[in-house]
């Protein structure tokens, strides 16, 4: 039985560094090749040396898919194809390819510039890598050689966020990467067809949440930073630059003009209006309502937020500074919180999920003093708020997604052990599919019932449709066809015999066997032919028998009276060598009623 | 398979292809030039071409005939709103089409009139350029046509009298079949139905076909589509370009080896260069300026115009008329260039790679910055720093090509007597001395520059040949004699002229192509066929081996599975070659059936041949065995043991699988 086999390298029964070896078919495929933002040493990268000891790797992978720009995504590819040395082909969509150098880029300023780290991959290595990425739109269908095919759905999550359909011959898997089943203010929910994949491998990070409406949660947002701002106090709001950040950003944006505040909004990073320009020039992957209002309103073009300076830090008064990175784990986002932590009127609120190590994590689990690497010690007497606006698709989504594509199988990746644990029983009961959870290094192993694509002759086909069509109709009726099944050069072929017989030129041989049962009934020979008609029905339910000029025939089987006006008849009962076990049957039948 | 036509105008296709069940469009292109024999409808009314004199025919005195004719300069026009030719509806019934393909926006515009109040139940597939900026071509056409033209009455009457009316009128094809544009709300209704696909997706058609669309580098979202099935591939080429301009170039690969190709919209003006004739169009719109004339340009809002607007605000700045304002009018204008910059996913290598700079993808949006580039809804809506009158040099972009309606109408009653200005005509749809015969007597200078860059003859020619298709298919225009002959003694040869099995469809017909259909693809559940066991079949060719084999065939969405029989069910066995009787006689001794006697049968004392024909007797047990060549009857009148060994015994003695 063919096999697909899952080793997470990330990702596994965690959150952060996806990276998840699939192999089918003889392929092996890499699932994304993010890094970890919770650790500084060599833990950070996937454990490349997994898949091949030693020597080139590039053998060893037949294709690497990123499926959208997050760092726990895509962070740990300059790495590999540059300095680990993998050539083969790499793919992501457009808006993926455009921005996650970018990010990239910012990553390793803040790790090597600020925290001083050697043994990173440079800038170049960033451009070089990106070079060698082949860029796919949505429901391209691209054949990475002869028998591995991948296509790209929408996946909602942030600005070209893919899911990915994996085939190889008869066996498909779904990627889902991170997705979102829900619309959102600036980016649709994810999609997929019924393609009914032998395996779908999704993320579980809310894998035990039902999130309450987004409505609510949008204005205890907003009423949270008005509250805040109008007693004088500073908000920040770590984000990573692209993705949430303007999802966030439209949410103010339109508060403010609505509300008509006048307190300064900023956007930290000169990142925000490159950013944002590739929001704009990529419009075609926004929602619906961008899409259709965009030639009068760009939604990109904010006019109440403006670009941070570090010297606001301090500056007196009010302010809503959103900030980067997401997480606290360096950068600007955590000199802002220094400063501002020890001071009660002002307020953090953390729009996403924060990887276990980062600062951010500890905060949110309550900590009310940081220590930092210089011995600092930091108060956190501010508010803090933990506010989920990651798109990440919760427990319905998941349940959503399994829905529309029907799976045979379930792997769930991207989420913590115990809440998995809980996704995998709910899926295991509502769906009746098995679903598997490996963790990191562990292999999942799934069967997969073999398909051998084959050449159905039409003649064949068109004969059995005749005969089935001449029944009653009958859904539940099985439908049997007989045939030659031919192997030639590894190719399969069905074939009705005649077919065979021209394809190899060869001279069919017909064996035909005849036997006569002695019958005393006198009459004509009609009746007697209509009286075995009747026996026969009797006899053998469910078989075509029909009856013409005297002549009565099962299936292929002919049985004809003779002897007119004689009161023996004499009852011929003809079948070829292949129907002798229905000719036999009608032979004995016949015998035992005459004596 | 079947093809049929149903478009007169090989630039504006419109096929059926009946394959595998299904009837399946390929296009549907508008013939717009029947509306080049109305009179033009003037955004603002025109006194100039109200005043034109009446035409009535010679010796005809027909009241109904009454005010629907005009003439201008010797040219008699119909006054009334233009009518357009849309595919024949008579040959095949649009409520049984299953789906619609489209290749690019150029070749949609009839989809109103096939999809709407006709039954239509089926698909539309197009990409999502093709979709957007069809729209934008439609909903141009709609404004000037339907808007203007609304309670405008009728001309029907020099329908009848065709016969009667000067050329061209006289030799107009079929103007009853001419029909006035669809309604706006039918246009939103037709449009709805379009489902967008991207480049290289696999668009499954009810099971039975996949379609996919590829690059064919003609236009925005322009597209080949190929048909596959498991064994038959039908590649549809419409509209492609091998030259090097703004969108994705085209994609030869994906049409490689089709069973079928199906060749159409080649370029209308084979004589022309499109490089040349964009350098003529820099040249003479510069000259023009410098001598304080001002360009008009009839376009349409997409395509072509945004590389003339990148090559020629490139060469006026070259030429230090950087000044110069550029000036689109459409009531699309906004949109048309607004969206070409946000389709990054669509454009060339070189395009894209702005995007991840990020650049926008064409250099207009930076000209509208810069306040070169000016677009407006209609005329009266430009900005108030651009004269209404004109006066200052200035290059207007504004349509419609043929000249029958928009902008470009009143800018040319507006131009028409000085001969200062220019009008260069770019689109190659229309000829334009005809285009401008309701404007005659002309001052201004009229220059021709079509620009075409879809395939002219050699380069299809080449890359049929390329593709090597076992068939190919092509309008009837493309197989006429080159040219009108103007050397009598060149022997005049076909246009399109491939060393492939060729087949030619006119308008209206329908002809056979392609391969005929042996075998369908299904798959073998892995169960079934490990309980095969297939036998080498000896004497057959190239090392086959074959099995009986019984399967229950499951058709579930058009997809054909081979599962295990419900229960063992017999296999057919099949034997074959003569059967040696004395080899079947030692077989019988062996299964302790003796006592065999052999004779010739009648029948075989004439057949020279000698092979087979004879009785084997066996007394003891009530049998006979007569042997022929090809077949082998047993009349066992014996008990059922008998007839075991005689199987046994047969088997033994003939090949068998």
């Amino acid at each position: 039985m063919p096999e697909i086999k899952i080793t997470p390298l990330g990702a596994g029964q965690d959150v952060g560094r996806s990276c998840i070896l699939l192999s089918m078919g003889g392929k092996n495929i890499m699932l994304d090749c993010g890094m970890h933002m919770g650790y500084n040493d060599e833990r950070r990268f996937p454990d490349f040396s997994y898949i091949v000891p030693e020597g080139p790797i590039t053998s060893q992978i037949d294709c690497v898919i990123i499926s959208h720009f997050h760092l726990d995504h895509c962070g740990a590819l300059p790495y590999m194809s540059e300095m680990v040395g993998y050539t083969g082909p790499i793919y992501m969509t457009h808006p993926t390819k455009a921005i996650a150098p970018i990010l990239l880029e910012d990553m390793r300023k803040v790790a090597v510039e600020r925290k001083g780290e050697s043994n990173f991959f440079t800038s170049q290595m960033i451009k070089d890598c990106i070079k060698k990425v082949t860029a796919v739109t949505l429901h391209q269908s691209v054949m990475v050689d002869n028998e591995l095919e991948i296509k790209a759905y929408y996946a909602g999550h942030v600005l070209g966020a893919a899911m990915f359909w994996i085939r190889v011959g008869s066996q498909s898997v779904v990627y889902t990467g991170d997705y979102n089943m829900t619309p959102d203010r600036h980016l649709g929910a994810a999609w997929i067809d019924k393609c009914r994949p032998d395996l779908l491998i999704s993320e579980s990070t809310y894998a035990t949440t039902i999130r309450d409406s987004k409505r609510c949660r949008e204005r205890d947002f907003l009423k949270k930073v008005h509250e805040c701002v109008e007693k004088g106090g500073k908000v920040l709001i770590p984000v990573f630059a692209l993705g949430r950040a303007q999802e966030l950003c439209i949410l103010l944006e339109t508060y403010w003009e609505r509300m008509n505040l006048k307190y300064p909004v900023y956007f930290a990073l000169g990142l925000t209006e490159k950013a944002n320009n590739y929001y704009k020039m990529f419009i075609t992957w926004t929602n619906q309502k961008i899409r259709k209002t965009f030639v009068q309103r760009n939604m990109f073009d904010f006019k109440h937020i403006k670009p941070f300076d570090k010297s606001y830090i301090d500056n007196p008064g009010a302010m809503v500074v959103f900030a980067t990175p997401g997480m606290l784990h360096a950068g600007l986002s955590l000199n802002i919180f220094k400063k501002w932590a020890p001071y009660e009127q002002n307020m953090l609120i953390m729009p996403g999920f924060c990887v276990q190590g980062t600062v951010g994590h500890k905060i949110l689990n309550g900590a009310k003093k940081v220590e930092f690497e210089n011995r600092q010690v930091v108060d956190v007497k501010m508010a803090v708020e933990y506010m989920s606006f990651s798109a990440h698709a919760d427990a319905k989504g998941i349940m959503q997604l399994i829905q529309y594509c029907e799976p045979k199988n379930v792997l769930l990746v991207h989420g913590e052990a115990q809440k998995m644990e809980f996704l995998k029983d709910k899926i295991e009961k509502e769906f009746s599919i098995s679903c598997y959870m490996p963790a990191n290094g562990e292999t999942a192993i799934i069967n997969t019932p073999t398909k051998i694509p084959i050449d159905v002759s039409l003649r064949l086909l068109k004969a059995e449709a005749v005969r089935y069509n001449a029944q009653p109709p009958d859904p539940k009726r099985r439908r049997v066809v007989h045939g030659i099944l031919c192997v030639k050069d590894n190719r399969l072929s069905f074939l009705d015999i005649d077919e065979v017989c021209e394809e190899i030129g060869i001279n069919r041989h017909v064996i035909r066997f005849t036997s006569t049962v002695r019958f005393d009934d006198p009459g004509p020979a009609v009746k007697t032919a209509e009286k075995l008609k009747g026996l026969l029905t009797e006899k053998l339910q469910g078989w075509s028998i029909t009856i013409s000029d005297g002549n009565i025939s099962v299936e292929s089987v002919l049985i004809k009276v003779e002897g007119e006006d004689e009161s023996t008849k004499n009852i011929y009962v003809s079948w070829t060598n292949q129907d002798e076990d229905l000719g036999s049957y009608i032979l004995g039948l016949l015998q035992s009623m005459v004596q | 398979m079947k093809l049929y036509c149903l478009s007169s105008d090989a630039a504006k296709p419109c096929f059926v292809l009946s394959f595998k069940e299904l009837l399946i469009m390929l296009d549907c292109g508008l013939s717009a030039h029947s509306v080049l024999n109305f009179l033009p409808l003037p955004p603002v009314p025109s006194t100039r071409l109200t005043s034109l004199p009446t035409y009535t025919p010679p010796h005809i005195n027909d009241p109904l005939l009454e005010g629907e004719l005009k003439e201008c300069c010797g040219r008699v026009f119909v006054d009334s709103v233009p009518e357009f030719c849309p595919p024949l509806d008579k040959v095949v019934d649009f409520s049984q089409l299953d789906v619609i393909l489209i290749s690019n926006y150029t070749c949609m515009m009839a989809l109103p009139f096939i999809t709407e109040d006709t039954g239509f139940k089926g698909q539309v597939y197009a990409t999502e350029p093709t979709l957007q900026i069809g729209r934008f071509y439609l909903e141009e056409l709609s404004e000037w046509v339907c808007a203007v033209g609304e309670g405008a009455g009728e001309a029907r009457r020099w329908k009848e009298l065709v016969h009667l009316l000067p050329p061209p009128l006289s030799q107009a094809v079929r103007p009853r079949a001419w029909r006035r544009l669809f309604s706006a709300a039918a246009l939103a209704r037709s449009l709805a139905r379009v489902r967008v696909v991207g480049y290289d997706e696999r668009v499954d058609l009810y099971g039975a076909l996949d379609a996919t669309p590829v690059s064919s580098g003609f236009c925005l979202g322009s597209a080949n589509w190929v048909l596959r099935s498991a064994h038959e591939k039908v590649a549809y080429v419409s509209g492609s370009s091998t030259l090097t301009t703004h969108p994705r170039p085209i994609n030869q690969s994906a049409l490689r080896g089709a069973d079928l190709l199906i060749l159409a919209a080649l370029t209308q003006t084979p004589a022309h260069n499109p490089d040349h004739m964009l350098g003529d169009l820099c040249v003479h719109a510069t000259l023009t300026l410098r001598a304080g004339g001002c360009v008009l340009c009839p376009v349409y809002p997409s395509g072509v115009l945004y590389d003339l607007l990148e090559c020629l605000s490139a060469h006026l700045e070259g030429a230090g008329l950087a000044q110069v304002p550029l000036y689109v009018v459409s009531p699309v204008a906004d949109s048309s260039l607004a969206y070409s910059n946000i389709l990054a996913e669509w454009v060339s290598a070189g395009k894209q790679a702005r995007v991840l700079l990020p650049e926008e993808p064409f250099p207009h949006a930076a000209l509208g910055r810069a306040g070169r580039l000016r677009q407006a809804r209609a005329l009266h809506e430009l900005p108030t720093s651009a004269p209404a009158e004109f006066r200052q040099p200035c290059v207007v972009f504004c349509g419609h090509p043929s000249l029958r309606f928009g902008a470009a109408v009143h800018l040319l009653d507006l131009w028409a007597s000085n001969p200062a200005h220019a009008v260069i005509f770019t689109e190659p749809d229309f000829p334009y001395m005809e285009a401008l015969a309701p404007f005659q007597p002309l001052s201004m200078k009229a220059f021709h520059c079509p620009i075409d860059t879809s395939l002219n003859y050699s380069q299809a020619n080449k890359l049929v040949r390329e593709l090597r298709p076992r068939e190919l298919a092509l309008p009837d225009q493309y197989a006429l004699p080159a040219g009108t002959g103007a050397g009598a003694g060149v022997a005049s040869r076909p246009h399109i002229s491939v060393d492939v099995p060729t087949v030619i469809v006119k308008r209206g017909a329908a002809r056979a192509a392609g391969v005929r259909r042996r075998a369908a693809r299904g798959t073998l559940c892995g169960a079934l066929a490990a309980s095969a066991l297939p036998r080498e079949v000896a004497g057959a060719a190239g090392g086959l081996r074959a099995a009986p084999l019984a399967a229950e065939l499951r058709i579930r969405d058009a997809r054909l599975e081979l599962l295990p029989p419900p229960a063992p069910a017999r296999a057919a066995r099949l034997h074959w070659s003569a059967l040696d009787v004395e080899a079947l006689v030692r077989a019988l001794a062996r299964e302790g059936v003796g006592s065999a006697r052999v004779e010739a049968s009648e029948a075989s004392g004439s057949d020279s041949s000698g092979a087979g024909g004879c009785i084997v007797h066996l007394p003891r047990h009530d049998t006979l065995v007569h042997v022929e060549r090809n077949a082998t009857h047993v009349f066992c009148e014996g008990r059922a043991e008998v007839r075991q060994a005689l199987r046994r015994a047969l088997a033994a003695c003939l090949p068998h699988i």
